[in-house]
């Protein structure tokens, strides 16, 4: 047997991790562009520790070490402890979650950050990888296209736990993350209707909001009709079918005024009225939105140049280093380079996906649909809020967002799966 | 499960879809839509409008009439004004608590984050014991601007002043460049002259943060342009002679108008009731304007441009030169003074010709030389005949410069008016002679005449034919005489018309029982040709006029003085004419009886002349 290290550098996936380092530099790279300062002294190195530690740049620099050192961990530790830990790590994550919220402190609104001395943690960032861990164990002891109705509810129980320890926290962006599952459920075999079901409703609760309700309604029952004239048989063999979609939707659509006034918070119903007009709230959540529209679009083909962005440098984008920080990559380097980061998500995705295809074990396949899906659901809602086609929801963008929650939940979550990669031969072997 | 496999394909197309959406959009927004950039210019980059150093205006002998001084207006930031101690801060400032509020509440609506002048126009010892105290009032700032300031008390009219541009003449394209608060000049030559007194505006750019805060040049300063400063105005007023003027007009209404024959210079150019220059600039600016404006003796009126009036007998030089050119009279021609077609002033001796006529300004005389003008037997209707006639009279009168405006620098000059045909026959439908319209030959009647046409028209003889457009402003910056008063403009009149009445109007000053004997200089060796007038008014007692050049020979100076309710114009516009050419060819006056009578109000010389 070959010493540890040369074990792992045969079976690392090396191009996971060079995408993973590189989208790690160039996240540094904005997000030292972010809280950069003309007026700073301009030699870093003349800085104290302390005066240091002022600046996000300088702090991510640390996150990004640690971040080293835990990888370095997760790859050491035996890869069937992901396995045999799971249900441990979600039971821990869930006592953790509950914990947070009796002793945090608020922190704008909410109660989801652990202060640890000078470290500041959001244990719903971990629960991400310890649900993938979790759910992906409880997969392959089962078959969701034979298995019994007790498995669902179980899937889902576990599924639907930590998003509603973390909704009661009041962090619903970081809960919505776990609709993200959906997909790895889907590749495992979920029936594809529930993914049309959702996203069709997604689309009707939309229109809804756009279109005048009877319009909706009208074209809804011209479009059955038209389907019943064109092919008669089918609506015959469903007709109760039919007709109950056709009430269901009637009832969604007049029904999404309860929903917006009723179910949705206040400033959740300000984010989707922005969503669809952004000069609803020119000053409020309006504002992120526009002056983030501003600071992208005011980039141009190329951008402004390194440290150039003026939206960002003077503070008209909010948040600008963390969920907004996609803004410095469209103002600084313009339409190609947000293009750049979009296929770097896009290779990197891939490259997971496949990664996971080629796990033996439907555990490490199932874990490995989670991590792209994961991903993705921060990649897709992240830079669609900064261009005004999603909601504000603060979620961040995996390993360019500074933060070191986000940093190391996403280090963890993608490691894990690169520890369990490297051991697929041996898990053949066993 | 093989059938699973294809599923991850309908993931990673998911993933593709949303990629290919944000690449799209992002290529919109980035590529396609320039307006995030506009809007970016606009959330970062600040103009900063240099307001430059405003010209100067001199006199004829270069002194210094009008220049600029350090004034400082107390700007207010609403957000920023934290637990204000009011009662302090009115005697701070020297406020009411209503002044105060209302100023307070005028600057948050303007804006509550941008700087709005709370009090303007405070001078350096005003500002001193404000500033000192500003530090315990956060929200208060202090901002030094130029503002205009006198080194005259006097041609408050003519220079005009400087104030806010107001939201109407911002609707003007002429002034399109100018920010909402700016100043401007809202009159006189102040106004006239704004785009050479302005200069050109240096413009900043400066780049902010979302604060507002500076935060430096932007792109070096490439785009930055330095202010030019305005050009000085030299201007053709004597300014001896006007606060001469003014002095004399004093409490009194009317208007007088001196002029450099020559040149068309105006030397002096008087309205009373005048104010000082200074009233309209400085703290209480507004204030005091207001109090001016609702003044029923209305000072704020340019009355030698902007009040026409009935010359009265001095248009009887109008008259005769017309008829002379005309040929319809010779200067031997006698009319009788027959007091059944029109009244004369007085009894006097035979107007058997022109000079003994003007002399005596005799009333049936002149009206029977316009009605020999005028009624020419072109028609055998009468109504047309004298239609015919009235056209081709105004014709000779216009070319003097009456009835129009003369082009002087001055917006509030006014037209005045001759009457045409076309407004008897509106006015009388048609069925209108010599009868209805003889009072013209006396100057009165339906005609409008500014001191200024008629110190032009005293000129004009002087002259013995032409004029120059009268013109407050010799020269701009350093360039020299202005083209467009260096022309000639000739009357229909030949010259030797003029030749044969300045003997008459040298007997109304100086012949024995002339009108305006009161206005002879003949003890200093100046000879002066003139004509009193007393203008009828139905309202109240006669305006008195005189006009006059002098010297005859060669003439530096015409005159026109007019004065309200002061009856019978050889008592008082003549003496006081003859006073200011005195002021000005001798640069000094030693009748200290007439100075001393003069100024005042008009009252006393009406009931010396009854």
């Amino acid at each position: 047997m070959p010493s540890l290290p040369a074990r792992y550098s045969r079976s690392i996936d090396w191009i996971t991790v060079g995408i993973y380092l590189l989208m790690v530099f160039v996240g540094w790279l904005n997000v030292y562009a972010a809280s950069y300062s003309p007026d700073a002294p301009s030699n870093a190195f003349s800085l104290s520790f302390s005066e240091l530690m002022q600046f996000n740049w300088f702090k991510q620099i640390l996150w990004i070490g640690t971040a080293v050192v835990l990888i370095v961990v997760l790859v050491v530790i035996d890869y069937k402890a992901y396995d045999t830990f799971a249900f441990g790590l979600y039971g821990g994550m869930i006592v953790l979650l509950l914990v947070t919220m009796v002793i945090a402190r608020p922190i704008a609104g909410s109660r989801s950050w652990l202060e640890l001395g000078p470290v500041r943690l959001q244990p719903a960032e971990f629960a991400k990888f310890t649900t993938a861990l979790a759910v992906s164990r409880f997969m392959a002891s089962t078959n969701l296209r034979h298995q019994h109705w007790r498995d669902h509810l179980v899937l889902a129980g576990l599924t639907l736990l930590p998003p509603l320890l973390i909704i009661a926290s009041n962090e619903t962006g970081q809960a919505l993350v776990f609709g993200a599952f959906l997909l790895a459920y889907f590749r495992e075999g979920m029936s594809p209707l529930i993914l049309i079901v959702l996203a069709a409703a997604g689309a009707i609760l939309i229109l809804a909001l756009l279109v005048p309700k009877l319009w909706l309604v009208g074209a809804f029952t011209v479009m059955l009709g038209l389907v019943f004239l064109f092919n008669s048989r089918v609506l015959r063999h469903h007709l109760p079918l039919a007709l109950s979609v056709w009430g269901v939707v009637i009832g969604m659509v007049f029904g999404v005024d309860f929903f917006f006034n009723n179910v949705l918070q206040p400033h959740q119903r300000k984010r989707i009225e922005v969503l669809i007009n952004p000069s609803a709230d020119p000053l409020g959540v309006g504002w992120n939105v526009t002056q983030s529209k501003i600071a992208i679009g005011s980039g141009g083909l190329v951008g402004k140049g390194f440290l150039e962005g003026t939206q960002t440098k003077f503070d008209f984008v909010p948040e600008q280093s963390t969920d907004f920080i996609f803004c410095t990559v469209g103002e600084e380097w313009g339409w190609v380079g947000s293009l750049v980061v979009i296929i770097l998500f896009m290779t990197l995705l891939a490259r997971v996906l496949y990664v996971a295809e080629r796990q033996k074990s439907v555990f490490g396949r199932t874990y490995g649909y989670c991590v792209a899906s994961i991903i993705f659901f921060h990649f897709a809602v992240n830079i669609g809020m900064t261009i005004g086609l999603a909601p504000v929801v603060g979620i961040p963008l995996p390993f360019f967002s500074y933060g070191g929650s986000s940093l190391w939940s996403f280090t963890t979550l993608l490691f894990i799966l690169l520890a369990i990669d490297a051991y697929r031969k041996q898990d053949l072997v066993r | 499960m093989q059938y699973l496999e294809g599923r991850k394909y309908v993931v990673q197309a998911i993933f593709l879809v949303v990629a290919m959406v944000f690449g799209a959009r992002l290529f919109y927004i980035q590529v396609l839509d320039g307006s995030y950039k506009l809007a970016a210019d606009r959330n970062t980059l600040q103009r900063i409008v240099q307001t430059p150093y405003r010209g100067l205006i001199y006199d004829r002998n270069n002194k210094l009439l009008v220049q600029n001084t350090p004034v400082y207006d107390l700007m207010v930031v609403p957000r920023e004004v934290k637990r204000l101690d009011t009662a302090r801060f009115c005697q701070v400032v020297q406020m009411s608590v209503e002044e105060v509020r209302e100023g307070l509440k005028a600057a948050k609506e303007f804006s509550r984050v941008k700087a709005s002048p709370l009090v303007q126009n405070l001078s350096t010892p005003e500002l001193a014991a404000i500033q000192d105290n500003l530090i315990d009032f956060p929200g208060f700032s202090i901002q030094a601007r130029m503002a205009r300031a006198y080194e005259t008390q006097n041609l408050a009219h003519t220079l005009g002043y400087v104030g806010t541009i107001t939201p109407k003449l911002m609707e003007n394209p002429k002034y399109a460049k100018y920010q909402p608060n700016e100043f401007l000049g809202r009159s006189g030559l102040e106004s006239f002259y704004e785009k050479q007194l302005m200069g050109r505006r240096g413009v900043k750019y400066r780049m902010v943060n979302v604060r507002g805060i500076e935060k430096g040049a932007f792109r070096g300063g490439e785009f930055d342009t330095l202010s030019v400063a305005g050009q000085d105005l030299h201007t053709s007023i004597d300014i001896d002679l006007q606060q001469y003027g003014e002095m004399l007009m004093a409490g009194k209404r009317g208007s007088v108008v001196a002029l450099d024959p020559k040149t068309g210079e105006i030397l002096a150019c008087v309205s009373a009731p005048a104010y000082e220059p200074a009233a309209l600039t400085g703290k209480g600016m507004g204030n005091r304007y207001m109090d001016l404006l609702n003044n029923k003796e209305r000072p704020l009126y340019n009355r030698p441009l902007g009040a026409p009036q009935p010359p009265g007998s001095v248009f009887k030089l109008v008259n005769e030169l017309v008829a002379l050119q005309m040929g319809v009279v010779s200067p031997a021609t006698g009319f009788p003074c027959n007091w059944s077609l029109v009244k004369c002033t007085h009894r006097h001796e035979y107007p058997s010709n022109v000079s003994i006529a003007i002399k005596n300004s005799c009333n049936p005389y002149f009206y029977q030389v316009m009605r020999a003008a005028v009624m020419r037997g072109r028609s055998r209707n009468r109504f047309e005949d004298t239609r015919l006639g009235l056209t081709e009279w105004r014709r000779h009168v216009m070319s003097f410069g009456l009835g129009d405006k003369l082009g002087v620098d001055m917006g509030s000059e006014t037209k005045g008016r001759i009457p045409t045909s076309d407004f008897y026959d509106k006015l009388y439908h048609r069925r209108w002679t010599f009868r209805t319209i003889y009072s013209l030959s006396i100057g009165q009647g339906e005609m409008g005449v500014t001191t200024m046409q008629m110190a032009n028209v005293l000129a004009t003889i002087a002259n013995r034919g032409y004029y120059y457009t009268p013109h407050f402003v010799r020269g701009i910056g350093n360039s020299g005489p202005l083209p467009e008063y260096q022309q000639r403009h000739y009357t229909s009149v030949a010259p030797q018309h003029f030749e044969e009445i300045i003997p008459g109007m040298q007997e109304v000053v100086d012949g024995r029982g002339g009108t305006g004997n009161f206005a002879s200089l003949a003890q200093f060796g100046i000879s002066m040709a003139g004509k009193t007038g007393t203008v009828q008014n139905p309202h109240g007692a006669d305006h008195a006029t005189f006009a006059a050049f002098a010297p005859v020979e060669d003439p530096k100076i015409a005159i026109a003085v007019f004065i309200e309710n002061a009856g019978f114009g050889g008592n008082s516009a003549a003496p006081l004419a003859s006073l200011m050419i005195e002021k000005y060819l001798r640069g000094k006056v030693v009748r200290k009886k007439w100075e001393e009578w003069l100024p005042g109000s008009a009252d006393r010389f009406v009931s010396r002349h009854h």
